[in-house]
């Protein structure tokens, strides 16, 4: 194995063990939910990132080709954005049903009422606008 | 050279799974502990791939698929139930 892949390997490594540090400790120490969400789904998906890339390369080096590991971060780079906004969504879905109420983000009682005809999320059917011309 | 590194990933990723529970345990809302259970599975992950690097074998890369595969769902699955109050509609 050369030398220049083997450095390769080592800096994705320690680069993806410092990402993911970086990103449950923003999970651990930020004040609320929406601001968590940010270490988790961007620095930790990095870190797993670099050491799948790692063990791709580390291995193919090694004798044992192998892809396999771009296919578990293409599925992770995937589905974190999903996975946030599922999560984003029954936050904003709670607290505009005054269920687990944050103080952090200084709503302590819920959310404020919208002003419009709908409430915040996802009980409500979309407002009755007059039919387009298009829908029959 | 590699295998500093590697120990120097499992204490990051190890540390990161302990604030993780601790988020877990801590909460407050359930929003906080589906993110958290989300966030370690996707450090189990990580782990699963560094002891393949430490073994020299690609054995465990299906193990660490399924993790992923398996994670997202239950998030999804999770966020569903506490926006619908059901899962399958």
């Amino acid at each position: 194995m050369g030398l220049a892949i083997e450095i390769l390997v080592t800096f994705l490594l320690v680069l993806g063990g410092g990402f993911a540090f970086v990103g449950s400790l923003g999970l651990a120490r930020l004040p609320s939910l929406m601001t968590r969400l940010h270490g988790p789904t961007k620095a930790t998906t990095l870190g797993v990132g670099s050491c799948l890339i790692a063990s791709a390369l580390y291995l193919s080096a090694a004798g044992a080709y192998t892809l396999h590991e771009f296919l578990i971060t293409l599925f992770l780079f995937i589905t974190a954005p999903v996975a946030a906004n599922m999560i984003a969504k029954a936050h904003l879905h709670a607290q505009g049903w005054n269920l687990d109420p944050n103080p952090a983000d200084n709503i302590p009682q819920g959310l404020p009422p919208t002003g419009g005809p709908t409430g915040w999320a996802t009980f409500w059917d979309p407002p009755e606008a007059p039919a387009p011309a298009s829908e029959d | 050279m590699i295998d500093h590194a590697l120990i120097f990933a499992f204490a990051c990723v190890s540390v990161a799974i302990a604030l993780n529970l601790y988020r877990l345990l801590a909460g407050p809302t359930r929003s906080d502990r589906i993110l958290a259970l989300d966030t370690m599975i996707i450090n189990a992950i990580a782990i699963i791939i560094l002891f393949g690097i430490w073994e020299r074998t690609t054995l465990y890369f299906e193990a660490a698929l399924m993790l992923a595969m398996v994670g997202f769902v239950g998030t999804v699955a999770y966020c569903k139930f506490i926006l619908r109050g059901d899962i399958v509609e």
